[in-house]
């Protein structure tokens, strides 16, 4: 029973990683209509920041947790100004298509220079060690992890569902020539979405470094599956994102104590589960 | 009529005359590098592998005495469809003369039957399963470097004897995890010691916490990881974080390549022992061909050990391709060619290739470096112990492999 406690917690902790990517996903799906596979990629590349940050410019962890989601967020801006853009309005094909060939090419740029291995990046002094719960050995940098992600999934939230800008956000998708006549550059604030939905990339990117390899295929796996949380939760939707992220998390740390050969399968056998009884996905609106 | 059968006939004549003058002094060899090459083997074998062949090319000194050798490279993407498609490939249409590097067991045995079928010869350098010396054996295989008995034989057998008689495995759920874990187990339950649990997780996974809550409420002494590269760091880095080697369990790392370490960081890996056959800093000659193999890596990285076997395989079926004077296009007579000469090379030493294909040399046990003894980027290891090869494989009398019977 004190190992299943353990495995509880453990699947939380996944889940803080899920909820953050597919966060970021159900805001660039929702204000955006994109499919953006190149999310992987850029969770990788927020992670990369944060390495060069530290050996390069000496620069340590809390810093490069605000400054790596701003150099990556300032990337994905670019890519949605030149390329993103002119698929407005497209059959949704088109831009996964884009943001698909985007994650290959930016994977391969860095597997080219760095390798497959990885490079380590340790933990931070503050969060080392960790605490004894009884039932397991809880690393506090674990701790922190589900502490933040859960801060920023409900900030974001309240942002896009509770702020005026959120207000304005959600009306630009709803009809963009209405809010433009109110004076508001709708353009601008579509880029600025992607920003910040790439920036929650990266942000998990730079989270899950001391705990992964800082390697460039980091995101080609954990992508599929923040997918199908994405497809389980319903497209579009925060809450259903951020409340099936952690969930997913926490049955996956199930099935790796109970049946751990199909740890990474169960997630697809839910998505498929899911799709089957309600297509829209767990909170999703029909289309 | 009888001008043109005449002239017919001549023809055929002269025409047999010359297919049978080119194939009495064929000199043309082509060398197929199969590997993964941009998953999480590719820093161990990939193209560094590639690179290796194609130093053995240069210094094998062939190319002066006439022969052609042309090198090709694939990527089998860590699947064995992929990897006997392009193998298969590589014979009816490349021609092909002789396989290297493959690592991933579960590939390395799919290829192994193509190579067999085809006739080719098979130098295995990236493998780590026993299967392909024993129940798999082929006479066109040659397993160079390491295998799962070996590793099982030299750090298993040393951490039990050390008094590490409990354990449980973290092992990679494929040919290769299921080898090694067999062949530590045997080594474990007859040094008197007791194995009390494992996991088996999928291949590349990035999450280790769950299967080390296990492994630590199990209380097994020693947590023996029977899985490679990517999924060998992971497990690593994150037994550290729970407080795992602090607890007072030891982490078993059956298997740690070079590239590992390097992405672990001295500072995590700091007093892991393992095993391996090759360091680039043992002697003058390890050196040599290690500076001059960096400097034309794209990361300048050092050579593992399985691209220091590609390229001694390579060194070894060259001299018997010498010694046979030309390529006779046929797997089975060069490997027995290379059988009956004794390896020698700058990289393993001295050795042979057994009759069952497996390659034996020195291993040796190794010891991480602490940060503070480390003098360059590349400077990791510590030698606590060689074992000589007889000790360290398969001893024939032992080997299951059907070739032995007859």
């Amino acid at each position: 029973m004190q190992a299943l406690y353990a495995q509880l917690l453990v699947g939380l902790i996944n889940g803080s990683f899920y909820a953050l990517l597919s966060l970021g996903l159900a805001v660039i799906f929702g204000m955006l209509n994109i499919i953006n596979f190149a999310h992987g990629a850029l969770y990788m590349m927020g992670a990369f920041v944060a390495y060069f940050l530290l050996n390069l410019g000496g620069i340590n962890y809390w810093w490069a947790l605000l400054i790596a989601p701003v150099i990556v967020g300032i990337f994905g801006m670019i890519l949605e100004r030149t390329m993103l853009q002119w698929l407005a309005g497209l059959d949704h094909l088109y831009g996964l298509l884009l943001t698909f060939g985007l994650a290959l090419i930016i994977q391969g740029v860095f597997q080219n220079y760095f390798g497959s291995s990885g490079l380590p990046y340790s933990i931070p002094d503050v969060l080392k060690g960790g605490m004894n719960l009884g039932f397991m050995y809880l690393p506090i940098y674990r701790a922190w992890v589900v502490i933040f992600s859960l801060i920023v999934c409900i900030g974001t939230w309240y942002l896009i569902e509770r702020t005026r800008l959120g207000a304005y956000l959600r009306a630009a998708t709803e009809n963009p020539t209405l809010v433009r006549a109110f004076g508001i550059n709708v353009p601008r604030m579509i880029t600025l979405t992607y920003g910040l939905g790439v920036g929650l990339a990266a942000l998990a990117g730079v989270l899950s470094a001391p705990i992964n390899q800082v390697r460039p295929l980091m995101g080609e796996n954990v992508i599929i599956v923040v997918f199908a949380v994405v497809v389980i939760g319903g497209m579009g939707s925060i809450m259903g994102s951020i409340i099936t992220g952690f969930a997913l998390g926490v049955i996956e740390g199930l099935t790796k104590y109970f049946y751990p050969e199909a740890s990474n399968t169960v997630v697809f056998v839910l998505m498929v589960l899911v799709l089957l009884v309600k297509p829209t996905g767990l909170t999703g609106r029909a289309a | 009529m009888k001008h043109t059968i005449s002239a017919l006939l001549l023809g055929t004549a002269l025409t047999l005359a010359s297919a049978s003058l080119a194939s009495a002094d064929d000199k043309n060899v082509k060398i197929g590098a199969l590997s993964d090459q941009s998953g999480l083997y590719a820093d161990l074998g990939g193209p560094g592998s590639t690179l290796a062949a194609q130093m053995a090319i240069e210094d094998s000194g062939l190319k002066a005495k006439g022969w052609t050798i042309d090198l090709i490279s694939g990527d089998h993407q860590n699947k064995p469809d992929i990897g006997t498609t392009i193998a298969r490939q590589w014979f009816d249409v490349d021609k092909v003369d002789v396989v290297v590097d493959v690592p991933n067991s579960g590939v390395a045995l799919a290829v192994n039957n193509v190579v067999k079928e085809k006739n080719g010869v098979y130098i295995n350098s990236g493998a780590a399963t026993s299967d392909l010396t024993n129940a798999q054996c082929s006479p066109n295989t040659v397993h160079w470097t390491y295998d799962t008995y070996m590793l099982a034989h030299t750090t298993g057998q040393a951490l039990v004897k050390a008094g590490g008689d409990t354990w449980f495995f973290l092992t990679a759920d494929y040919a290769f995890g299921a080898a090694l874990e067999r062949d530590t187990t045997a080594v474990i339950t007859a040094n008197g010691g007791k194995v009390v649990g494992g996991v088996k997780h999928p291949l590349n996974t990035s999450d280790f916490s769950s299967f080390l809550l296990q492994a630590q409420s199990s209380k097994a002494k020693i947590i023996g990881l029977a899985n490679a590269g990517g999924d060998t760091t992971n497990s690593i880095k994150q037994a550290a974080e729970f407080g795992i080697v602090k607890g007072g369990q030891k982490l078993a790392a059956l298997l740690l390549f070079l590239t590992d370490v390097k992405a672990i960081g001295l500072e995590t890996a700091q007093g892991l022992n393992f095993t391996e056959t090759f360091y680039w800093d043992m002697n003058d000659q390890t050196r040599a061909f290690s500076k001059r193999f960096s400097e034309k890596m794209k990361n300048g990285a050092m050579p593992t050990m399985v691209q220091a076997g590609v390229y001694s395989g390579l060194l070894h079926y060259f001299k018997a391709l010498d010694a046979l004077g030309s390529n006779p296009h046929d797997g089975v007579k060069v490997v027995a060619k290379m059988k009956s000469i004794p390896t020698d090379d700058p990289l393993f030493g001295k050795g042979e290739v057994q009759a069952n294909g497996r390659v034996t040399h020195n291993a040796y046990l190794f010891e991480v470096k602490k940060p503070s003894e480390s003098k360059g980027p590349w400077d990791f290891y510590k030698l606590v112990g060689t074992v000589s090869g007889d000790q360290a494989f398969t001893p024939l009398a032992q080997s299951t492999c059907p070739l032995l019977k007859k």
